[in-house]
């Protein structure tokens, strides 16, 4: 399959290993990977702050860039659920459904397209705390979320347990946002940083070492929170272990 | 009389800044043989939002200063926290539970778009009871309608259990101003009504408050001990104090959970048995009803009443489910039908179905923003996700902040019993208030200059070097300012030797 690899924009400038990992693990699987140079955002901070028509030629630049792929695949569920649910300040052609349609995030990806059953070039001997983020929860269904009466499954909890050596705790609250929320994180900052620091504390108090996640930008706020109130936590995304990284 | 406080102890201090070695008239005395042990400081209460009359209300200051009282935060959170656990317990034990919600949204979808039809059948129904029916376009002319009723009576004094439509209509302050004594019969609301602050939630007005803050307020108001905080005490005081007030009084009142349009009667669920009290002690009982508590039949009470307790408190039903369906002997009954922007709701067609709401208060205990911030953050009527919805179609501008008050995480829609897209109505309020132009000005600069940047690759990439450069080499200080909101109480990410954009370009430079 040709595969266009969407790295959004706090990844690129913040956490390229997370790129490279979802590059190289999209390779393992024989796929022709392709990273479109002139990419940028998918519009998500515009559109969450309720200024859609600013999304507009972001959008359309989205489309230019991943027209015409098997699939578009993202190491960040939020960015993959904007594109999928709220991408509409540009003209909905059929052009720009079609790459909607095609956009996943890797997680879905490899579970339910690739249905990938082993990882064996993956260990990861570490006690680890998932953090299943809102968007990959509620809006992309990678799991059954604690309010709802349903039979319980998890897409990334699927994956990981065919990493040799892992290991899951068992946080308190494993469904409470951790308060990142986009612009929330800024323009709320007070609530946003309180939340980070008891889901972060949360995790170590279950015994994690490490919090795992398919978006990296909930990391990325938690870390913050982590290292602000010193609570001993390392933090990874979960392409990143099911790519082999070692620690 | 008052002495320098400079002269006191700080832990004699009282907290609101009065004078306390002053206490029930008389002056405590510092001789050794008197003498108790300093108490240790308690932490003054948090108070709500700062009100300045249109202007946009703050929360985000408020929810500041709740955080900044670590142990009301910590109680609130964890005791919404506890019901949220208790309704999912609940929830496991109903196989069937996504279906009655199911059920229950679709009663309400087909009653609001049938509403006329069901407020004619109820309220010829009701009268057929002996009801007096009455209507009120908005807050003031329901104000006036109860005022009327009381005066033909000539009736002094109120009581009446808990209704977030009264508190929607300010009746408090209204019957204040006319001379007519208001009691509210439910714990958590009269606690809220003596210390002259509104209730922070729909279900537990007072849930924000420690006991020993209640502990407070009854001695200021009913002559408690302040410094037993002892909950038996506490209730046994107020049971004691407002029981002759329920006696005495001359009508009573009571909101309402469900009007049924098919038998007329009127359904108020309660956990204290006050609705009774109010609407069975005094020969008149008026009821304020919302035009949107109509149900068609009785049969779909019974859908109604299996979830309403189970979301809100996580308890299978509350101790008391009322029915009232005419006066009694010699007495009157009169039910108020509310309309207050309903109907304008009703036409909007992205929100209407908020309409659908039953007052639980389930989105408000999962709300990890709300369980963070008190209620009384959102300086509204109603608070947490229904409030950030239905509060901007009373006033746009003094509630545009309201809809930013959220992760958008999605949990309160999953435990609404309703099934109202509460998140996503957030979400879409967002985009309303940008066009109807109640967002400040930097915030619209900043998107509108995001937006440009983001959709001109080449400058874009331009500004991603400049930024990594900036992060790596300027000092700590200009990074952790007052003006950078992420680096107040979080680390900014430690920029990456090279970008994924620069390693991509190293490593794979021949692909295109």
């Amino acid at each position: 399959m040709r595969i266009g690899l969407f790295i959004p924009c706090y990844i690129d400038a913040f956490f390229p290993e997370v790129g490279i990992a979802t590059l190289e693990l999209l390779e393992r699987f024989g796929h022709e990977v392709v990273y479109p140079r002139d990419q940028t955002c998918c519009g998500q901070p515009m559109a969450n702050s309720g200024f859609n028509a600013d999304c507009a030629a972001t959008e359309a630049l989205f489309v230019r860039n991943f027209s015409g792929f098997d699939y578009v695949v993202a190491p960040s569920g939020s960015c993959v659920h904007h594109v999928r649910a709220n991408f509409d300040a540009v003209e909905q052609t059929a052009e720009v459904k079609e790459v909607r349609a095609r956009t996943y995030e890797i997680v879905e990806f490899l579970h339910d397209i690739q249905k990938a059953d082993a990882f064996p070039w993956a260990k990861f001997p570490h006690r680890v705390g998932l953090h299943n983020s809102c968007s990959t929860l509620r809006a992309l269904k990678h799991a059954a979320p604690s309010e709802l009466h349903e039979a319980f499954f998890s897409k990334p909890m699927d994956l990981l347990s065919k990493v040799e050596g892992i290991e899951f705790v068992k946080p308190s609250r494993p469904d409470e946002c951790c308060g990142f929320g986009g612009t929330f994180s800024v323009f709320e900052e007070v609530v946003s940083t309180k939340m980070g620091y008891d889901k972060v504390s949360d995790h170590a108090r279950a015994g994690a070492e490490y919090i795992v996640s398919a978006d990296t930008s909930c990391l990325m706020h938690q870390q913050g929170c982590a290292e602000r109130i010193g609570v001993p936590m390392k933090f990874i995304h979960i392409a990143e272990i099911l790519n082999g990284a070692s620690a | 009389m008052s002495s320098s406080p400079g002269m006191l102890h700080p832990e004699l201090l009282a907290q609101d800044g009065t004078d306390s070695i002053y206490r029930h008239g008389r002056r405590l005395d510092h001789a050794e043989a008197t003498s108790k042990p300093l108490r240790v400081k308690r932490e003054p209460q948090p108070r709500g939002a700062k009100i300045h009359g249109n202007r946009p209300v703050d929360q985000a200051e408020a929810a500041a200063r709740f955080i900044a009282a670590p142990e009301h935060e910590k109680m609130h959170d964890e005791r919404l926290w506890d019901l949220r656990q208790k309704r999912d317990r609940e929830m496991h034990g109903i196989p069937e539970w996504e279906e009655l919600r199911s059920l229950a949204s679709a009663i309400k979808e087909h009653t609001l778009t049938h509403l006329d039809e069901y407020l004619d059948q109820f309220e010829a129904n009701a009268r057929s009871n002996g009801v007096h029916m009455h209507w009120a376009r908005d807050a003031a002319e329901h104000n006036r309608i109860v005022h009327a009723i009381l005066n033909d009576h000539g009736a002094k004094s109120l009581i009446k259990s808990k209704s977030m439509l009264t508190e929607e209509c300010g009746f408090r302050h209204y019957m204040a101003a006319v001379g007519i004594d208001v009691i509210e019969t439910d714990l958590g609301e009269r606690i809220q009504q003596l210390d002259n602050e509104d209730p922070s939630h729909v279900v537990v007005p007072a849930v924000h408050k420690l006991r020993t803050d209640v502990a407070q307020v009854f001695s200021k108001t009913i002559g408690t001990d302040p410094d037993n905080s002892d909950v038996h005490y506490l209730a046994e005081a107020q049971r004691e104090a407002t029981r002759p007030l329920i006696l005495a009084a001359d009508a009573g009142m009571t909101g309402c959970n469900f009007a049924v349009a098919e038998t007329g009667s009127v359904v108020v669920c309660t956990n204290e048995g006050n609705a009774d009290l109010s609407a069975n002690v005094p020969k008149l009982h008026i009821a304020s009803i919302g035009i949107e508590k109509i149900i068609p039949r009785f049969e779909d009470l019974a859908v109604f009443v299996r979830l309403l307790s189970r979301s809100a408190l996580g308890s299978p039903i509350t101790q008391y489910t009322s029915h009232f369906r005419g006066p009694r002997e010699d007495g009157e009954m009169h039910f108020v039908l509310v309309d207050n922007g309903r109907s304008e709701r009703l036409g909007l067609a992205e929100f209407w179905t908020s309409l659908k709401c039953i007052r639980c208060g389930a989105c408000m205990n999962t709300c990890p923003v709300y369980r963070r911030s008190g209620g009384l953050s959102y300086g509204a009527t109603y608070s947490g996700p229904i409030g950030l919805i239905i509060d901007p179609t009373f006033n746009a501008r003094k509630y545009s902040n309201l809809p930013f008050a959220s992760t958008l995480n999605g949990s309160c829609s999953n435990v609404c019993p309703v099934k109202i897209n509460i998140h996503e109505q957030i979400y879409a309020w967002r985009r309303e208030l940008v066009k109807q132009h109640e967002v400040p000005f930097v915030k619209k600069a900043a998107m509108k200059a995001a937006g440009e940047l983001l959709s001109r690759p080449v400058a874009y990439r331009a500004a991603i070097a400049a930024a990594d450069i900036a992060l790596a080499h300027l000092p700590r200080f200009v990074i952790y300012n007052g003006l950078n909101a992420w680096g107040k109480h979080r680390e900014l990410p430690r920029p990456p030797k090279q970008t994924f954009h620069s390693w991509y370009h190293a490593n794979r430079g021949d692909k295109r």
